[in-house]
């Protein structure tokens, strides 16, 4: 059975029309074309479909599309401001944070969250916070420097040296 | 967006990639991601048994459900003289006879071998409508007894996997000399023995495996996009052997790859379905799988059960190694399976030591399991696992340091090139700075008062050391050819230099979350001497890309790089000739230096761009001597393997009243040889080391043994590593050169995976060796930590 659902997605209204058993993950890959959210897994464990939703982080595959029924949601589509990288994104990719880019979405999301309830977290808070997203390519390691690096300038601070040193520059050895 | 742009950093910096951008943005363009105009959807019902003979397929009510296009099986692609999946590499047994070598076919018709085993394909309109119309399918089943673990497989009466391999038998294989090796058995002062696992992994890209077939009827022409790590290879092995269709008529574009680690190496069924079903209902069709199906059907890794015996002189000198191993393939051959645990795992026995006789035997074993093929490191994970727990065993034994007895047998510095007694010959190498450099950072020396710190906090520290060699940039093609490789692994690279300087270079290497669109462009910005904005890295469609091997093996710089370079210098001897001809000088007069082509000893001098306008616009050219046009091609065929080689060191603590393990400090001390983005290597090195860790501690997958169901078939069950498993990591590297390719590269990806196992388990039997435990089998997950120690502190008590 068709139902019509009518949303705000990055600040935009949107509407589609899904069966009752559409998940908001495939509304938004199918109907709206945001494939920035991906599908990593079927059990809600890997993180890569988080968006945020009225402003909470939630896994997209956990919530059917007729539930986001007049709700604001965010995907990483709309994270940065025009072409100009969120910090967060931009701590990503000064930290090399980001391999494949297949769960990147979902950790940039889930990271935005933790540093709004959290804006000075401590590597084994950054750690223990991302239990629900899965990355198969980075050990997680420059994901957690870039987590750090994104919340210190969030808060306006200058963050510490780039641990890959500055990104122009020769490395050394 | 313009990363890296500033002037040439080129070889050595730590430039932020160019890729970064579309992947943080959500702009990423992944198989799933793109669809086609009339697109439909494919759902694949696979088997929910282990073994069982079909009698009967019933589609008609499946067929006739909402919004569905067409039902095919496998008597459908029978009938089209549709090809089974080829197996790329044939292994001789001792005897000299053929591997058994049954056949895979991409839809079954009278027999299922595995859970997720392949039966028929719906096309609907939407995927729900698919997957409905798939559960009204009827089959029927006699279900017959399965026979999942190796050893349980070579019993006699055990199931037949296959009528053509008598006794589950695939191949029995050996090198090496087993007679220098018994002689020196004999003689030896000691002979250390272990019987040990390597345990079955699933290798979880993030991304799971999708493929979308297209037909154009009007050109006759097939399009497959898909989830590959080497699309020319799939355009051929699936062209050839399967669809027969003439590579000139078969486009494959492998897009954004959400991560590989081997198992997107391979040709697999869906590929062939999606592209062949495409032309039969004259529709685009996509495949996506669940994470569910990825686990019942992407190729394995690992699965090794094996003896293992090192001989020691009266001076801790190795004398002899011998390892007798039980490979599980699975229960079809999938596409480099065989190769696996035999020239990727034997050749690497000598490791980084002296040891003058080796023999290896392996029995390669039908299962009713999904296949087994290459996962990060595919055979020398599994041979630097046994080699590393017998050196530490035999250290124990002898009450010697373990460095110590590493130091004591490792191939000297000055010892290359090294021929091993298992056909490699080491090229370079310098493995006690290696080791030196990671007991440094890691405070070895200092250990025991560590040990005893945690030891009054009542928990059990150990450290555990592991050197590996590896074999990498796979592979020289006759030499390969000469082991029953049914393939070239060379690699090509064009580079098109355009009219107005700007370079496209096309590359048969494939990115799969490596950052070649960095690293390559870094490399040519070096040789071109222009900066890296004016470059362009185009990787992933046959109908773009001259050839192409792909990505595996750490090969990707090692081989794709040098014939990046090899082509690069055609273009730069053209260009001599057209800078000659513009600067009126003899054409040995120039010089070609930071993009500019300059008459010896002058200032007159001709930019790649000049040139390359010329060459485009050859209105003053030598026409009788050159062509227009500076766009060359190389093909780069490797003249030996590569070998990357370290020393990796691992420090756990373990709660003795829970089993929980904690991993405090892990260092890796690696020789890549050149290094041409570290930042890039240092993200290779975290990600092979998080999949080495998590092989040791918390990943296997289980089959149960009787009914052959898949046990751990999703994230509730197969433990993924999180980020709260790993401490941070501390990295070091040390370069000696590759000898024998233009960059002196040797290779990064898979290191962390083959080092990281050992140093695990051997600083875990540290811990725990005061309680008389020899040896512990991964994962050691809480469960048997707690059991082993209960078990040894009960006995120890009895005694």
């Amino acid at each position: 059975m068709q139902k019509t659902v009518s949303l705000t997605v990055n600040g935009k209204p949107a509407t589609a029309t899904v069966e009752g058993r559409t998940l908001l993950v495939q509304l938004l890959r199918e109907n709206l074309g945001l494939t920035g959210t991906h599908v990593g897994c079927d059990t809600s464990q890997c993180g890569a479909c988080v968006v945020h939703v009225d402003g909470e982080a939630i896994k997209a595959c956990t919530l059917l599309a007729v539930q986001a029924e007049g709700r604001n949601v965010l995907t990483i589509e709309g994270v940065a401001d025009g072409d100009t990288l969120h910090p967060m994104q931009e701590a990503f990719r000064n930290n090399h944070a980001l391999q494949c880019g297949f769960c990147t979405p979902g950790m940039v999301m889930s990271a935005l969250d933790l540093v709004k309830n959290n804006p000075k977290p401590t590597e084994k808070e950054v750690r223990e916070y991302l239990e629900g997203n899965l990355c198969r390519c980075t050990g997680y390691h420059n994901i957690v420097l870039a987590i750090i690096e994104g919340a210190t300038v969030m808060r306006g601070e200058t963050p510490p040296v780039a641990p890959h040193g500055p990104a122009h520059g020769v490395a050394a050895e | 967006m313009a990363d890296g742009s500033i002037g040439t950093p080129a070889i050595g910096a730590s430039v932020r990639r160019r890729e970064d951008y579309r992947f943080l943005t959500g702009q990423g363009t992944y198989t799933d991601d793109i669809n086609r105009p009339g697109q439909v959807y494919a759902y694949i019902l696979r088997s929910p048994h282990a073994n069982a003979r079909i009698g009967g397929i019933d589609t008609s009510a499946a067929a006739s459900s909402p919004g569905v296009v067409a039902v095919f099986t496998g008597k459908d692609l029978e009938a089209d003289g549709i090809g089974g999946l080829p197996c790329g590499w044939l292994i001789n047994s001792k005897d000299g006879s053929p591997m058994a070598e049954p056949p895979h076919p991409v839809l079954v018709t009278d027999r299922v071998r595995h859970v997720g085993d392949h039966i028929a394909v719906v096309i609907a309109e939407t995927l729900g409508q698919a997957r409905d119309a798939a559960e009204r399918i009827d089959i029927d089943y006699a279900v017959e007894p399965a026979v999942v673990d190796s050893v349980a497989a070579l019993r006699p009466g055990a199931p037949l996997v296959w009528e053509q391999a008598p006794g589950n038998v695939c191949y029995d294989w050996h090198l090496g000399d087993s007679a220098a090796v018994e002689t020196a058995i004999g003689k030896a002062a000691r002979v250390v023995k272990l019987d040990l696992v390597n345990n079955r992994l699933v290798p979880n890209a993030m991304e799971p495996r999708a493929a979308i077939g297209e037909f154009n009827r009007a050109t006759g022409e097939y399009t497959l996009y898909t989830t590959s790590q080497n699309p020319h290879v799939i355009r051929l092995l699936m062209g050839a052997f399967v669809l027969h269709i003439p590579e000139a008529r078969l486009r494959v574009v492998a897009p954004d790859v959400g991560g590989g680690f081997g198992s997107k190496i391979y040709h697999y069924a869906e590929e062939a379905i999606v592209t062949w079903a495409a032309a039969k209902v004259r529709r685009p069709i996509k495949w996506t799988a669940d994470r569910s199906e990825s686990f019942m059907s992407d190729a394995h890794g690992r699965d090794h059960v094996t003896h293992v015996e090192l001989a020691l002189d009266a001076d801790a000198k190795f004398l002899a190694l011998k390892v007798s191993t039980l490979a599980n393939m699975g229960a079809y051959l999938s596409t480099f399976s065989t190769c696996i645990p035999t020239y990727l795992y034997g050749t690497l026995l000598a490791g980084t030591y002296t040891t003058p006789a080796i023999y290896v035997e392996t029995k390669a074993v039908f299962t009713n399991t999904v296949p087994v093929d290459a996962y990060r490191g595919a055979g020398r994970p599994e041979a630097t696992f046994l080699l590393e727990r017998i050196v530490d065993l035999a250290a124990d034994e002898l009450g010697i340091d373990p460095a110590e007895l590493r130091r004591r047998n490792f191939i000297a510095r000055d010892a290359f090139p090294y021929q091993t007694p298992v056909a490699l010959q080491y090229d370079s190498g310098d493995y006690q700075t290696t080791l030196d450099m990671a007991m440094e950072a890691a405070g070895y020396a200092g250990f025991e008062a560590r040990r005893r710190e945690a030891a009054g906090r009542g928990k059990l520290r150990g450290i555990g050391i592991a050197t590996y060699i590896e074999a990498c940039g796979i592979a020289p093609s006759a030499v390969v050819g000469s082991l029953g490789a049914r393939a070239g692994l060379f690699e090509s690279a064009a580079v098109r230099v355009h009219p107005t300087g700007s370079v496209s270079i096309l590359t048969g290497s494939h990115s799969h979350g490596q950052g070649h669109e960095t690293t390559f462009a870094q490399l040519v910005s070096d040789h071109l001497g222009i900066p890296i904005d004016s470059i362009e890295i185009v990787h992933g469609d046959t109908a773009k890309i001259p050839y192409g091997m792909g990505t595996y093996g750490s090969r990707s710089l090692a081989v794709g790089g040098s014939a990046i370079i090899k082509a690069m210098d055609k273009v730069i001897a053209k260009g001599r000739k057209i800078a000659a001809h513009l600067l009126e000088a003899a054409e040995a007069d120039i010089e070609f230096k930071d993009g500019e082509f300059t008459v010896a000893g002058t200032d007159r001098s001709k930019s790649l761009g000049e040139v390359a306008l010329t060459a485009y616009v050859p209105h003053n050219f030598p026409h009788d001597e050159l062509e227009p046009g500076l766009d060359e091609t190389a093909f780069y065929d490797p003249k030996n393997f590569t070998f990357p080689s370290g020393a990796h060191i691992a420090e756990i603590e373990i709660d003795p009243d829970t089993g929980h393990l904690t991993v405090l400090n892990f260092t890796a001390s690696d020789d890549f040889g050149r290094i041409v983005n570290p930042m890039i290597v240092a993200g290779q090195v975290h990600g092979g080391l998080a999949q080495g860790i998590g092989q040791a501690l918390l990943e296997g997958c289980v089959y149960d043994t009787e009914t052959g169901q898949l046990l751990t078939g999703s994230y509730n069950d197969y433990a993924m590593p999180r980020a709260a498993d790993f401490p941070n990591f501390v990295l070091s590297t040390h370069v000696t050169l590759c000898t024998h390719n233009p960059l002196g590269v040797k290779g990064c990806g898979e290191a962390g995976a083959i080092g990281a196992p050992a140093a695990i388990a051997n600083a875990i039997v540290d811990a725990l060796k005061h309680l008389g435990v020899r040896h512990v089998e991964m994962p050691a997950t809480p469960e048997r930590l707690w059991r082993t120690i209960q078990e040894h502190q009960t006995r120890a008590a009895a005694d």
